[in-house]
């Protein structure tokens, strides 16, 4: 779990252009929306494509974005119990 | 009638930055756009983390603005009567091509959203928009060569029927091998004449 979140840390930065941030500056339990890391919803559809793209995972109830994108730990879990 | 100048202008090209035709910055080093952009980011320090978000034309933009702004009291205009006009030849083609990409291949088909957000110019006077707090009226036009005439005439239209008061003119341009900002700032106060021949003239000031 911890070197997928390791992992997780560095293609988000890529993908999002955090281009001041290292994978050591972001907490794993952090939100990622609001407050925490302060992504906005053009990130959230990058998230989207970066779970597809990257672990072949698509997210069939948008309803569900909210809960699997709280965290670099929550996306870590789905990835995990949906990878095949 | 009140008349207008342009109180500052700003050119960014070849990795250099001249503001009122002095040499402002320049990083010789840097390879490319996005690179010699990174380091204007650097020098400047703005210190705004949706600048990396951007596009390399919007990126330039954003650039040439906060050189040309940086001591423009722009807050002395209400939100309402500050207009954007700006203007170039290849509208957003460089980020369109780059967004094809993400699209070509049937078998790896993820269209990025954050590259098709970009691909409209007037993308660019909204991230200055933002930035600036600007809420007047904003126009980009595609034409084939910087056309001055076209701007003064727009930008007098606004200001003749009391639509705005002050303005962001200019071209901001990129093609594959190539990229130039051109802004300047138009006021009730300046240097310089706000007709289409001054305009003209500081244009080519720098080449």
């Amino acid at each position: 779990m911890e070197e997928l979140i390791e992992k997780l840390k560095v293609q988000i930065i890529e993908q999002l252009n955090l281009e001041d941030m290292e994978p050591e500056d972001i907490d794993a339990d952090e939100s990622l929306f609001g407050e925490g890391l302060g992504l906005d919803s053009i990130d959230a559809l990058e998230l989207i494509v970066l779970l597809e793209k990257e672990y072949g995972i698509k997210i069939k109830n948008p309803k569900d974005g909210q809960k699997i994108f709280f965290s670099i730990r929550t996306m870590a879990e789905f990835i995990q119990d949906n990878q095949k | 009638m009140n008349k207008l100048f342009v109180k500052k202008y700003c050119h960014i090209r070849n990795n250099s930055i001249y503001v009122d035709g002095e040499l402002l910055y320049s990083d010789k080093e840097a390879e490319g756009l996005r690179s010699f952009e990174k380091s204007v980011y650097r020098h400047l320090k703005p210190s705004y983390n949706k600048f990396f978000k951007m596009d390399e034309i919007s990126k330039l933009g954003f650039l040439a603005a906060e050189v040309l702004l940086s001591d423009i009291d722009t807050s002395s205009y209400n939100e309402e009567d500050i207009s954007i006009i700006l203007s170039n030849s290849h509208s957003t083609l460089v980020t369109d091509q780059n967004h094809q990409l993400t699209v070509d291949d049937y078998d790896n088909f993820f269209p990025s959203p954050s590259v098709f957000v970009y691909t409209l110019p007037n993308i660019m006077i909204g991230e200055i928009s933002i930035r600036h707090k600007f809420r007047g009226e904003n126009t980009f036009f595609i034409v084939e060569n910087f056309n001055a005439e076209l701007i003064t005439n727009h930008i007098n239209s606004l200001f003749l029927t009391r639509k705005s008061k002050a303005f962001l003119g200019g071209w901001v341009n990129q093609s594959e091998d190539d990229y130039e900002a051109f802004l300047y700032w138009v006021s009730g106060e300046g240097d310089f004449k706000h007709n289409a021949t001054e305009i003209n003239r500081l244009y080519k000031l720098i080449s």
